[in-house]
C-alpha cells in the first residue's frame, strides 16, 4: 500500500521534473552559457555542486555495496543489487550536469586524448572513467545468472535479457561460481579506484592553494565522508521506494541508520574543527570565506538547509528511539540525502565568491565580473530535469532489471555461500 | 587600429603557431609517455619528475614582463579601453582591469590605482590545473596561452588563479556585434588567428586571458616599440606608468627599472613568481 503510494509520486515526480527541465535543456543548447549566472569570479556555480554532489552520492553507494561483495557482512546483503545500481545511475547524473558545464561539452574526449598529469581534474576524470566500467561490469556479473533465467521467459523483458547476456544460457553452478568470484574480484578493485577518485574530486578543491576556504589535507577525507554518508542515506530512500524495505529489509534499514549516524557525526566533526581552526588561525582570506558561508548572502542555505534539513533533524531522528522505527530512519535518510546537496553548495559557492584581487568587481562594470551569483532559473530546471532524469532511470532499472526484492536476498546468500 | 598594422600582419601570419602547436603535442607526448612510465613504476611522485621532464625540454629565450609604476598610474583605465579595441573583447571580457587600492586601504585620501593584466607567472598555478593542457606557458618567452580549439571550457584555470587574470567568454556581444554591423566583420587579431565572433564557436565557451598581445611579436619572437608593435596597454597609457619588456635583457627597460627601484608583486606566498611587478 504505502510502497504503491511512495511509487506513484516517484513516477510522478520523475516525469514532471523532466518536462519542467525540457526548456532548460533547450536553452542550453540554443544559448550556450547566456542564461546561466556564473560569473568570470565565480566561475562554478550550482551546475558543479549538482555534480559533485551526484558524484559523491555515486562513491558512497558504492562503497556501501563492497560491505556486500568485499566484506560479506550479510546484514546489508539485500541491499547489494540495489547500491550497485544506485551508484551507476547517480553516476550517469553527475556526468548529465558536468557535461552542461563545459563551455565546449563535445570536446570531452580532449580529456583522454591530451593527457596533462599535473591536472587533478584529469585524473579524476580517468578514474571514474575507470570506475564507471568497472561498477558495469560488477553490475552485470552480479545479474547475470538471472538475466539468463529471465530470458527464458516471453516478452520484451526476456528479449532485453537476451541481448544483455548475448544469447547465453549458461546456467551452470560453475559459471555462477566463476561470476561470484569475478564480482569479488571488481569489487575489490572497487574499493581503492572509488576512494582514489572521489578523493581525486576532494583534491581537485582541496589543491587549489588560491581558494583558502577549500585548501588543505583535510578536504579530501571530507569529500570521502560525506559521500558515504549521503550515500548511505539515498540507499535508504532507494530500499524503501523499490524494496518495500520498511517491511521487509527493516533490520537493514536500521543498521544501514546507525551507519548513516556515524558518518553524519564524522562529518560534523571535520565542519567543526575546520571551522575552529580556520577561525583561530585568524588569517583573513580562511576568515573572509568562513564568514561567507556562515553569515554571507547564503547563510540560509548554511543553517536551513546544511545544518537544519541536512544535520540537526536527521541527527535527533537517528540517534532517539525513532531509531528503531524504519519509516523515521527513512524519514532521516531522505533528510540527509537532500540536505547535502547544500554541502555541496556551500563548498563551492562560497569558496569562490570572494574578490581575490581586492576592488576587482568595482573595477569592471559587468554582471560577469561580480562575486554576486544566485544559480538562475535556467540553472535550477536544468538541475531540476536531471533529477527527473535519475528518477525515471531508477524506474526503468525497477521494471527491467531482474527484482531486488525477492530474489535478491537468496541471491545474495548464494554469493557468500 | 595599430599605425603599423599591415607590416605587423605579415609577420603574424608567420607567427610559430603551428610549429607551437606541433611542438606543444611531441612535448606532451613525450611528457605523457614519461609520466606514464614513471608512474607505473612508482605511482606517487609523478608531478615533480614531469614537470621535470618538461623543464629539461624547454629554454625559454624571453622573459616578457611589465613593471608598472605606480605613482605615474592616474587611474584612466585607458589601457582597459586600450585593450579592448586591440583584442576586440566581448562584454565581461577585459584582459586587464584597473583595480582601486589593491594593496588594500591606504592613508589620506589619494587612491593606489593598479593596473592588472595577466601577470604571466613563473610557476603559473592556471596552467599545471587544465585537463587538456589547453592552457601553457610558451617555452620560448614564457607568455601564457590558451589554444581555443582544444579548451573545453571547464573554468578549472579561473577558479585556480590567484588573480583572476581569466574570464570566461559566455557568448554575450556588443550591440555593434549582435546588430551585424560592418564591426561585428572585422576579427580580432588574437594569436594571429583572425576569428570573428560565430554563434558557439571558439573563443565563445572558451577562457580567455591576456596574451601580452603577442600577435604584434615579429617571427623572432620580438616586439617593437618604434613601430608601434607593443602591448595596447603599454603603448597607450597615459601616464606612461606600464614599462614592458624582456627580463632576460639585462639593458631593457624593466630590468633596468626593477635594479633601480624596490618592486613588489601580488601574493608572492603563493609561489607563481608573477613577471608583472609594482614600483609604490
Amino acid at each position: 500500500m504505502s510502497e504503491k503510494v511512495l511509487k506513484t509520486a516517484f513516477w510522478t515526480a520523475g516525469i514532471i521534473l523532466i518536462l519542467a527541465g525540457a526548456w532548460a535543456w533547450y536553452d542550453r543548447w540554443a544559448n550556450s552559457d547566456q542564461h546561466t549566472n556564473y560569473t568570470s569570479l565565480v566561475p562554478w556555480g550550482l551546475w558543479v555542486a549538482v555534480y559533485i554532489y551526484f558524484i559523491g552520492l555515486s562513491a558512497g553507494a558504492f562503497l556501501v555495496s563492497s560491505l556486500v561483495y568485499v566484506f560479506q557482512i550479510k546484514r546489508f546483503e539485500s541491499i547489494g543489487r540495489l547500491a550497485l545500481f544506485t551508484a551507476v545511475v547517480t553516476l550517469l547524473m553527475a556526468l548529465l550536469s558536468i557535461s552542461a558545464d563545459l563551455g565546449h561539452t563535445f570536446r570531452a574526449w580532449h580529456v583522454l586524448v591530451y593527457p596533462n598529469f599535473t591536472s587533478p581534474m584529469a585524473w579524476m576524470i580517468w578514474l571514474y572513467t575507470a570506475y564507471f566500467i568497472l561498477v558495469v561490469l560488477e553490475l552485470w556479473f552480479v545479474l547475470r545468472h538471472d538475466l539468463v533465467v529471465g530470458a527464458k521467459a516471453q516478452g520484451a523483458r526476456a528479449t532485453l535479457y537476451r541481448i544483455l547476456v548475448f544469447g547465453s544460457k549458461d546456467e551452470s553452478e560453475a559459471t555462477d561460481a566463476s561470476d561470484r568470484q569475478i564480482v569479488r574480484i571488481l569489487a575489490t578493485i572497487g574499493v581503492p579506484l572509488a576512494i582514489m577518485f572521489h578523493g581525486g574530486v576532494g583534491s581537485l578543491f582541496g589543491a587549489i592553494s588560491s581558494r583558502p576556504g577549500w585548501h588543505g589535507g583535510l578536504f579530501p577525507i571530507l569529500f570521502l565522508v560525506s559521500a558515504l554518508a549521503s550515500g548511505g542515506a539515498l540507499l535508504v530512500v532507494a530500499s524503501a521506494v523499490f524494496q518495500d524495505g520498511l517491511r521487509k529489509h527493516r533490520e537493514t534499514v536500521l543498521a544501514l541508520g546507525t551507519l548513516v549516524l556515524g558518518l553524519l557525526l564524522l562529518d560534523v566533526l571535520f565542519q567543526v574543527s575546520e571551522a575552529l581552526v580556520g577561525f583561530y588561525g585568524n588569517e583573513p582570506d580562511k576568515i573572509e570565506n568562513l564568514k561567507l558561508i556562515y553569515s554571507g548572502p547564503y547563510w540560509g542555505v548554511f543553517w536551513f538547509w546544511q545544518i537544519g534539513v541536512g544535520t540537526l533533524i536527521p541527527l535527533a531522528l537517528l540517534a532517539l528511539p525513532s531509531r528503531k522505527d524504519a519509516r523515521m530512519v527513512a524519514v532521516a535518510s531522505a533528510l540527509i540525502a537532500v540536505g547535502f546537496l547544500a554541502v555541496r553548495l556551500n563548498i563551492v559557492i562560497p569558496g569562490l565568491a570572494s574578490e581575490q584581487v581586492k576592488g576587482i568587481s568595482a573595477a569592471f562594470n559587468s554582471d560577469r565580473v561580480t562575486t554576486d551569483y544566485v544559480p538562475s532559473a535556467m540553472e535550477w530546471l536544468f538541475s531540476a530535469g536531471i533529477v527527473g532524469i535519475g528518477l525515471v532511470l531508477f524506474g526503468i532499472g525497477e521494471w527491467f532489471l531482474p527484482k531486488h526484492h525477492d530474489s535478491s536476498s537468496e541471491e545474495v546468500s548464494n554469493v557468500n555461500a | 587600429m595599430t599605425p603599423d598594422l599591415d607590416n605587423a600582419d605579415e609577420t603574424i601570419v608567420q607567427t610559430p603557431r603551428a610549429v607551437d602547436r606541433r611542438e606543444m603535442l611531441d612535448r606532451l607526448v613525450k611528457l605523457g609517455a614519461a609520466s606514464l612510465a614513471v608512474a607505473l613504476a612508482c605511482g606517487s611522485s609523478l608531478a615533480p619528475i614531469a614537470r621535470a621532464a618538461a623543464a629539461g625540454a624547454t629554454s625559454q629565450k624571453y622573459r616578457y614582463g611589465m613593471v608598472v609604476d605606480t605613482k605615474r598610474c592616474v587611474g584612466c583605465k585607458s589601457c582597459m579601453v586600450a585593450c579592448k579595441a586591440e583584442n576586440k573583447t566581448p562584454p565581461g571580457v577585459s584582459y586587464t582591469v584597473v583595480v582601486e587600492n589593491g594593496f588594500g586601504e591606504r592613508p589620506g585620501d589619494r587612491p593606489l590605482f593598479l593596473t592588472k593584466p595577466c601577470f604571466h607567472c613563473q610557476e603559473p598555478a592556471c596552467t599545471k590545473v587544465c585537463p587538456v593542457g589547453a592552457t601553457y606557458k610558451r617555452k620560448q618567452d614564457g607568455i601564457v596561452v590558451i589554444d581555443y580549439d582544444r579548451c573545453i571550457g571547464c573554468r578549472y584555470c579561473i577558479v585556480a588563479c590567484p588573480y583572476q587574470a581569466r574570464y570566461f567568454d559566455f557568448g554575450e556581444n556588443y550591440p555593434a556585434t549582435s546588430d551585424k554591423t560592418a564591426y561585428a566583420g572585422i576579427p580580432s587579431p588574437e594569436y594571429g588567428q583572425f576569428r570573428t565572433r560565430e554563434d558557439g564557436q571558439s573563443p565563445i565557451g572558451n577562457v580567455r586571458k591576456c596574451t601580452f598581445c603577442l600577435h604584434l611579436q615579429d617571427s623572432e619572437g620580438k616586439y617593437d616599440k618604434a613601430a608601434g608593435r607593443w602591448p595596447a596597454c603599454a603603448k597607450t597609457c597615459t601616464g606612461k606608468a606600464i614599462h614592458f619588456g624582456d627580463f632576460n635583457d639585462p639593458q631593457s627597460e624593466v630590468s633596468l627599472l626593477l635594479a633601480a627601484r624596490q618592486p613588489v608583486r601580488l601574493k608572492e606566498e603563493l609561489g607563481t613568481e608573477p613577471n608583472v611587478y609594482y614600483l609604490l
